[in-house]
């Protein structure tokens, strides 16, 4: 007998049916993971296991946890299942803990509910697990508050709080998505060091075969509340059966096909860039601190050139970029834009700004849902002097949009009318429509599942190569940056640390961060080799 | 406005609050009877076919003194709503578009500064500076609303700015002031319109409060506040005289309070989207 | 959280100095001469110009505002112009009603907003929420004055249960609060309204919230997770509507005092406004404004209290 077995499961919330009929097994001291795109069912799978579902979902089929049949279980008696024999860490570690309860008593609840143990003893109990999962006591007392902790450090308190009573199974449910590549491995490592000690069955959702695949023991894939395809993972690597299955796996590793075409000629060139923040001052007199978010950078980027910069959150990139794109003042150095200098405390003027538009990585969040599509895109006309009027204004809108893949009718449509991906082409198209020189992407496809992404990976080269293009190619996702840049920088803490040809600098890596980053992140070639 | 008619919560505010409006429309051009009038023979009548909500201590039809009586509510409260907005809206963007600036400073501190005087204290003051009326009334009731809607639209603002589509726009060139009546203005009109319904309310109650107290409109002109108070020495004697034109108060908020909320859920896309 | 205390009590003092600045010269631009208006229009204009020195109106604005503010700080409020008695004397028994009816009111409001508000929230969509919303809704839109009034007509007139007005001192609390139940009652109703459906909603928005399900998950019960999770995150929107709920119930104090006819603040600032007896109206409003800014500073300080990410800033 397995540690869960499911069988036939179905789930209708409301009218809608979510899962069809789903069946997989989770093994004692085994990870099975259940990888999906957006829409798959695989978050709503794992909610029915512990049966924390949303108001008006109906389950049905068989689910049977330790031979117990769940879903036939009163509320009471999942009560007292879950937490004691089935954990579960979730996707967000920022949200996931009470904000005004410290971690300690957070940690000990679990063994308090379950009346498991007396208070000093839930203390210590909590203090013991907080070790476990690497956070000592000299640094991380127990009436540390979650807000004093990073997201990595909170999801290591989240993962405490699920195994404290040493449960059977643990549910993780997209449990690296929030956090940093070193972070995200980091945390697989503490799971997977947990599962082996304590010989429990872990339940690991993603949406990220990359993620998953060095640590799943058995691979299950997901698609449209379905699933399609299960098996060990050495089987699925080796067979990948179903087409969807191939799919994904050529969309997550995808490498467009692109022809280097960088001219000796710098587009942007950046000199020395300094840029310092005022942080709040500490008291009522003395000085405001400041805080130097990027600290003498320098690089050029060529014509026709794609640029990759790497770093993980916090790293200064997206202050780097605000300065480009004229929106702060820099403190110290230039920036030069075809040659022409901008120094530091002044904008980027306007009539630089026209060489350059901007890619953002929220579909969502991108566009005023208030304004239809035509209008959206021709927002950018708004730094040319002479921009059309009237007719010629719809005609270069119209071609924006047919440059990626859309068509003319979808400009009189409102934004909500379209998928991720299509509101990404049509983010593209916004900035095409004055024709730079220079695109930013700043994480341009970090929200979109792999299918879409591989697509507008492709339509980033053709348009590159159609175009004439130069990217500056903003990533934490080393897979993606070396699939689509000629060179890349590394950057950490407000620094440049290591620069050069992309395939040098991932194949030898000179800067130990450098290495330690390449390490982490996932390697998905490597294992399908 | 169909979409919106066909919520039960909307429909019902709308037709009570629609129904004293009208009744108030309708005051300009006819009344029952002439309000100006003294008529001692016919004082304290109780309710009939005659005069349906009897007559005053005057004889005065009680009827059409609540028409008339609407004028004043809904003139001082619709006005001093759009003091509110007229003023508090722009200064809300503007702080918002300098988060942390000396100007945001400067408004929030001010708001801070009127919230500490409860809006009835304001009215006292004014009316002890400039004398008893409808106009100070508005001004007393429309100064509260300023930091109100101020205090809504920056907060709301603030949340716009950090998206996507407004890093989009600047980076189009667009100017602060352009960006803030572009994109962040429209993105918050459904928010001023659920306020703007709120505080519409609160000024028929305020209003109310100040004539009753004297400070409101000031004889001959009727207002709804001004009767109660004028019938709190009779009530025990003719309870008509107190539960007309205290109904007349109750009904109007409570339908503006009704459309207020049925538009919060019918903007809201938490809750929009839970009814589908 | 001492910083924070400091910060606060700082920011309070400048409060109180905007606030005086405020309501002095707020006041103070009013046109006409207090000593005329004292002295009727038949008085000399030496017998005019003598009380002028006398009350100090000779001075310029400036040079008053600093005289009034510094004598506040002693508790030295002035002399009314009208009866000339220091200002502080006339006040003294009339706080003593209006602060304790606006701060039972308070405690009203809120005895009979939580319950119900959680209630109608834990059974979101049940018959008992539509109750609360339903009651909640026709509470808002009640006038106090008029809700008072129809409790004096029934409750106390009537049926006697409660005095209809009057004020009989502190010597006796129990009927001195006992005279203030009904007029507490009539202003706490609305507010109730407001505070229940504020309560409603901040919980079913912390309901919502991600830690929510992983107390569930931790296999907290529905209502064991409500207990222990979401009622603090939920009080901090509804601290802020207590706060400013002091200050209506301040004012609305002062119209319910006429209806119960109460001797408090009320009609003293009625009839000094008629009278243009300025330097009591100054007063009156800058101890209220005073009452007002000392409840925001608690409720900060409560704040603080219940979330630990404002004791320290990071």
């Amino acid at each position: 007998m397995n540690l869960l077995e499911i069988e036939g499961l179905k789930l209708n919330i409301g009218a809608a049916e979510i899962l069809h009929d789903v069946s997989l097994d989770v093994k004692r001291g085994e990870i099975t993971a259940v990888i999906g795109e957006s829409g798959s069912g695989k978050s709503m799978t794992a909610y029915c296991v512990n049966q924390l579902l949303p108001r008006g979902a109906v389950a049905a089929g068989h689910l049977r946890f330790d031979g117990q049949d769940m879903l036939g279980l009163d509320e009471a008696a999942l009560c007292r299942i879950r937490g004691r024999d089935i954990g579960m860490v979730f996707q967000e570690p920022m949200s996931a803990l009470n904000p005004v309860q410290t971690i300690g008593a957070q940690v000990a609840e679990t063994v308090l509910i379950h009346r498991a143990a007396g208070k000093a003893e839930a203390m210590a109990i909590a203090r013991e697990t907080l070790n476990r999962v690497g956070l000592p006591e000299a640094a991380f007392p127990l009436g540390r508050y979650p807000h004093e902790l990073s997201g990595g450090q909170r999801q290591r308190v989240v993962i405490a709080m699920a195994i404290a009573l040493r449960p059977r199974l643990l549910i993780a449910d997209e449990p690296t998505t929030a956090l940093d590549v070193t972070t995200q491995a980091q945390i697989l490592t503490l799971l997977k060091r947990l599962v082996a000690e304590d010989g429990m069955g872990l339940l690991l959702i993603s949406h990220d075969l990359g993620v998953v695949a060095d640590v799943a023991d058995r691979i299950v894939i997901m698609r449209k509340g379905a699933v399609v395809e299960q098996g060990s993972r050495e089987e699925i690597f080796a067979h990948m059966r179903h087409p969807y299955t191939r799919m994904l796996f050529e969309a997550s590793s995808h490498v467009p096909a692109r022809r280097a075409g960088a001219k000796d000629v710098p587009i942007l060139e950046v000199r020395g860039l300094v840029r310092d923040y005022t942080l709040p001052k500490a008291s009522f007199f003395g000085h405001a601190p400041k805080f130097r978010a990027v600290s003498g950078v320098s690089f050029a980027l060529k014509k026709g050139e794609s640029l990759g910069l790497v770093g993980e959150s916090g790293c200064g990139k997206s202050t780097l970029t605000r300065a480009i794109l004229g929106l702060e003042a820099a403190q110290g150095g230039s920036i030069l834009i075809n040659g022409q200098e901008v120094r530091a405390g002044h904008l980027v003027p306007r009539h630089l700004r026209r060489n350059m538009q901007v890619v953002f990585q929220d579909p969502y969040g991108s566009f005023n849902p208030r304004h239809k599509v035509a209008r959206l895109v021709a927002e950018p006309f708004h730094l040319l002097d002479d921009a059309p009027k009237g007719a010629a204004r719809s005609e270069a809108v119209v071609m924006a949009l047919e440059a990626v893949g859309m068509v003319a009718a979808d400009a009189d449509k409102y934004i909500h009318e379209f998928s991720g991906g299509q509101r990404q082409r049509i983010a593209i198209a916004r900035a095409l429509i004055i024709r730079p020189e220079l695109i930013i992407l700043d994480e341009a496809v970090s929200a979109l599942d792999v299918s879409i992404r591989a697509q507008i990976l492709d339509l980033l080269a053709a348009l590159s190569e159609r175009f004439g293009l130069s990217y500056l190619f903003i990533s934490h996702d080393l897979s993606v940056v070396r699939a689509i840049t000629d060179r890349v920088l590394v950057m950490r803490a407000g620094e440049i640390v290591e620069e050069g040809l992309t395939e040098e600098v991932f194949n030898n890596p000179t800067h130990p961060y450098t290495r330690a980053l390449i390490d982490a992140a996932p390697k998905l070639e490597e294992l399908m080799q | 406005m169909k979409a919106l008619l066909k919520m039960p919560g909307f429909a019902i505010g709308f037709i009570m609050a629609f129904a004293f409006v009208l009744a108030a429309l309708i005051s300009f051009f006819w009344l029952p009877y002439a309000v100006d009038g003294v008529d001692i023979a016919n004082k304290m009548q109780a309710p009939s076919w005659s005069n349906w909500f009897g007559t005053d201590q005057y004889g005065r039809d009680i009827l059409s003194m609540i028409m008339m009586g609407g004028r004043t509510s809904i003139a001082v409260a619709i006005v001093a709503v759009g003091i509110g907005v007229g003023l508090g809206v722009p200064l809300g963007l503007a702080a918002a578009a300098r988060k942390g600036g000396l100007l945001d400073e400067i408004i929030m501190r001010g708001n801070d500064l009127i919230f500490a005087f409860p809006a009835l204290l304001i009215a006292i003051l004014i009316t002890a500076v400039l004398g008893a009326s409808a106009l100070n009334a508005i001004i007393a009731i429309g100064i509260f609303n300023i930091p109100v809607f101020a205090r809504l639209s920056r907060g709301a603002a603030l949340s716009l700015w950090t998206r996507d589509f407004v890093l989009a726009a600047r980076v189009a060139g667009k100017g602060r002031v352009r960006i803030s009546f572009e994109h962040i203005l429209p993105n918050i009109t459904n928010l001023l319109i659920v306020q703007g319904t709120i505080q519409f309310s609160l000024g028929i109650l305020a209003e109310a409060a100040l004539s009753y107290i004297g400070l409101g409109a000031q004889p001959p002109i009727p207002s709804w506040g001004r009767m109660l108070a004028d019938s709190q020495t009779l009530v025990s004697l003719a309870p008509h005289l107190a539960l007309f034109p205290g109904a007349a108060i109750v009904l109007t908020v409570l339908g503006l309070n009704l459309m207020g909320d049925a538009l919060r859920d019918h903007f809201d896309p938490k809750t929009r989207r839970e009814r589908q | 959280m001492l910083r924070f205390t400091l910060k606060r009590l700082f920011s309070l003092a400048l409060s109180l100095i905007a606030a005086s600045v405020v309501i002095f010269f707020g006041i103070e631009i009013i046109p006409g001469d207090a000593a005329r208006l004292m002295l009727g229009i038949n008085a000399t204009q030496d017998a005019v110009d003598a009380l002028r020195v006398q009350l100090g109106l000779d001075q310029s604005m400036v040079a008053r505002y600093f005289d009034w503010a510094s004598g506040l700080l002693r508790g030295d409020f002035g002399t009314s112009y009208t009866y000339r008695v220091p200002v502080a004397e006339m006040m003294q028994g009339r706080v003593w009603v209006s602060l304790p009816l606006a701060l039972y009111a308070l405690l009203l409001s809120t005895l009979i907003a939580f319950p119900i508000g959680i209630i109608a929230a834990a059974r979101r969509g049940s018959w008992a929420d539509w109750l609360v919303m339903g009651g909640t809704q026709l509470g808002v839109a009640i006038p106090n004055f008029w809700f008072a009034m129809i409790m004096v007509q029934i409750l106390a007139l009537k049926y006697q249960f409660f005095t209809a007005g009057g004020f009989p001192g502190w010597e006796d609390p129990a009927l001195a609060l006992k005279a203030l139940t009904l007029p507490a009652f009539a202003l706490a109703l609305p507010q109730a309204s407001i505070l229940a459906r504020v309560m409603r909603s901040s919980l079913l928005d912390t309901l919502s919230e991600d830690f929510m399900r992983t107390a569930r998950a931790k296999g907290r019960s529905r209502r064991g997770a409500l207990v222990n999770h979401a009622l603090r995150n939920a009080m901090i929107p509804v601290l802020t509507i207590i706060g400013l709920q002091f200050s209506f119930l301040i004012a609305g104090a002062i119209i319910i005092e006429r209806i119960f006819f109460l001797p408090g603040l009320g009609s003293m600032i009625f009839t000094a406004i008629r009278q243009r007896d300025l330097i009591v109206v100054e007063s009156a409003v800058m101890l209220l404004v005073f009452a007002v800014i000392i409840v925001t500073f608690l409720v900060d300080i409560t704040y603080a209290l219940v979330d630990p990410r404002l004791r320290r800033r990071r």
